[in-house]
């Protein structure tokens, strides 16, 4: 087996009295990209900050080419430092420099290349990454996507073998979050390089990733390809690549109404086709303002995101359940009538414990219900008229009082 | 608690304030050392050096030629009305120029510096480290004292002597002017007293305090920039605003500090 490029062994990282890294082991082959990816705070950039020395373990041991970083001479440090590339989360540009002058810096400072080639080089990376008209403005007059991309033209400007990427497509739009995602994945075909992507794009990372690392609570609790990620059958795996998608939907207001609609459609489909019914439940957190009032501006989400994982859990692998509304989850039953929908409905109330859809410590008189309404669809009806009749028959479905 | 582990708490945060200090001296000493050793490694930074210059040097022309034209003429005010009462008043030139030259031109060129370019730096260094610049400096391979102190250290020890021959010969001219042509002093004997008075070892002693001088500043200065993020005082802007005062108020009083020790030495 091929000895990994980067080995981390037992890393440990305590800021104050704040343990960030908890015994981080974890494997990084030559010529793959691998991601880590894990909750916001959890120490992804910390990590990142290990592997290329900008940071100092507290204990543990890192790797490169089998060989330990802290038995070796600073000025081989010195010379190994000079295969790694950094992009840096807040892109760290020089303010006083210009955009050029930002991406041309290692290229000026670190090779004795002539300034015609500094020229080109810088030249074609810009172009690559659609910057090239804004060498002379500085970074304070460009757009914070453009900051971005300025970031990576500098990381990947000098060819480096390993390149880290700290969030490199966060506060791009779709398509240039794409080109980028390509851009990764196109040069690292062509030159090879190791790549390091610290991101919170799911799925799209997993497209350009060899290897996925999940970080979790200072470990890595999952390392291994794209595929047995998602067919990990690990909670806290699930409920991350879950609850991504969940927080996406409540942030742009739409919910997963797209993929409802694409559910309903198939199911629709086989209705018209096979006669095979379905049901629509529609759940509604009642007082989702009072709570995020009241007790945490995230509260009324997390009620809404551990309720939709909890029903998750005992639905089928046809059915879908996903947020459709601030404060509504939509749960379409495949090959369910209504009385079914009904009945599946008590058995999940009987099923779901108001402290666990909590991660909140509740306040005296903190109370939350929800209502669930159930349709059955029929031939003609639309996702929005089903919807709607789900509504009118709402009841009270689950209410939980602290007095 | 006993009273043998409250002792030993107390030893303890005795230890830790004591060593503090020592800890920042060395790290200070080592911080300068590398800077100044930068200087002379190749490639040479001469474009970044003429940079720094320019902004130590050339741009602080005009704060020195006011600061210095005042100092002349107050010295020669209270020098005239001073040596008047012992009707020496003809030594004016003698006592305007050497208190410039040996004391006054180093120290103020040195103050006005410092508020004017030393603040600069620290806030400049403060900002780069806490939005990671200097982080990507060493992503980069890029050693951050070379690239940052060094030509500012090289810089200052160029501008320094040349503001503090240019802070002299203004105030020389500010006492003439009010020595002279205010109060009547003949011009002369005004510059004749100047000419016999000041020596060689007092023009060398003034630029030896100088280039002193030079080194204290930027080495506190980039210093306090440089290691904004440690400070327990103050994180984000707070702390490099924190930074820019201690490097002020701390280069003001190691230059009077080191006009003193340097004054007793060259006597």
């Amino acid at each position: 087996m091929t000895t990994p490029l980067i080995q981390l062994r037992d890393i440990h990282k305590t800021f104050g009295s704040n343990p960030v890294l908890n015994g981080i082991n974890l494997d990084i082959y030559r010529g793959e990209i691998t991601t880590i990816i894990g909750k916001s705070g959890g120490g992804k950039s910390v990590l990142l900050k290990h592997i290329i020395g900008l940071l100092e373990p507290d204990s543990g041991e890192i790797l490169l080419d089998g060989q330990p970083l802290s038995a070796m001479k600073k000025c081989d440090r010195k010379s190994l430092k000079q295969k790694f590339s950094y992009m840096f989360q807040g892109n760290a540009l020089f303010d006083s420099l210009n955009v050029y002058e930002n991406v041309a810096l290692p290229l000026k400072e670190k090779t004795s290349l002539p300034d015609r080639e500094i020229r080109k080089r810088v030249g074609e990376k810009m172009a690559q990454l659609d910057i090239a008209g804004i060498g002379d403005r500085y970074p304070a007059e460009i757009s914070g996507g453009m900051k971005k991309r300025v970031a990576l033209a500098r990381a990947l400007v000098t060819n480096p073998e390993i390149i880290l990427f700290d969030e490199p497509t966060t506060g791009l739009d779709p398509i240039r979050k794409n080109a980028v995602h390509g851009m990764i994945s196109d040069y690292q075909k062509k030159f090879g390089f190791t790549g390091v992507v610290v991101s919170h794009e799911i799925p799209d990372i997993f497209y350009i990733s060899q290897r996925i690392a999940m970080l979790n609570n200072g470990r890595i609790i999952f390392e291994g390809s794209p595929d047995e990620i998602q067919q990990a059958q690990v909670p806290e795996i699930q409920n991350f690549i879950y609850g991504m998608e969940n927080r996406r939907s409540v942030f742009n207001g739409s919910g997963h109404q797209t993929y409802v609609e694409q559910r309903f459609n198939q199911e629709k489909l086989r209705l018209c086709d096979h006669n095979i019914t379905f049901s629509l439940i529609i759940f509604t957190l009642e007082n989702f303002s009072e709570i995020t009032e009241h007790a945490d501006h995230m509260a009324g989400q997390t009620v809404l995101t551990n309720l939709t994982e909890r029903i998750r859990h005992h639905i089928n692998i046809t059915d879908s359940c996903s947020r459709c509304g601030l404060n509504k989850i939509a749960l379409l039953l495949s090959n369910t009538d209504i009385e079914q929908a009904r009945a599946f409905c008590q058995h999940l109330s009987k099923e779901i414990k108001g402290n666990d859809l909590l991660d909140i410590k509740p306040y005296p008189g903190f109370c939350f219900s929800i209502r669930a309404g159930f349709a059955q669809a029929t031939r003609e009806c639309s996702l929005e008229a089903l919807m709607e009749k789900a509504e009118s028959t709402s009841n009270p479905f689950y209410t939980f009082n602290i007095f | 608690m006993t009273i043998l582990s409250g002792g030993k708490i107390l030893v303890a945060a005795l230890g830790r304030q004591t060593l503090a200090p020592i800890r920042n001296l060395g790290k200070l000493g080592t911080f300068f050392f590398w800077g100044l050793v930068n200087i002379f490694t190749l490639p040479f930074q001469f474009y970044k050096v003429i940079e720094q210059v320019c902004f130590i040097g050339a741009k602080s022309v005009f704060v020195i030629t006011l600061t210095g034209a005042f100092t002349g003429m107050v010295l020669g005010l209270q020098g005239y009305y001073a040596l008047t009462k012992f009707g020496s008043e003809g030594m004016l030139g003698s006592a305007v120029a050497l208190s410039l030259i040996r004391e006054m031109g180093p120290v103020l060129t040195a103050v006005m510096v410092i508020g004017r370019a030393g603040s600069a730096m620290a806030a400049e260094i403060g900002i780069m480290r806490i939005s990671e610049q200097i982080d990507a400096l060493e992503t980069m391979s890029i050693d951050p004292v070379r690239f940052l102190v060094s030509p500012r250290i090289a810089a200052a020890v160029i501008s320094f002597p040349l503001l503090t021959a240019l802070f002299d010969v203004i105030g020389i001219i500010g006492g003439y002017l009010t020595g002279s042509m205010l109060l009547g002093i003949n011009s002369g004997v005004y510059f004749a007293r100047v000419e016999s008075s000041v020596l060689m070892k007092d023009v060398t002693g003034g630029f030896i305090k100088a280039v002193v001088f030079a080194l204290v500043v930027v080495a506190i200065c980039c210093f306090k920039g440089f290691y904004t993020h440690l400070s327990k005082e103050g994180f984000g802007s707070k702390g490099v605003s924190l930074s820019t005062t201690s490097a002020v108020v701390i280069s003001c009083v190691l230059v009077l500090v080191t006009d003193y020790v340097l004054t007793s030495i060259l006597l």
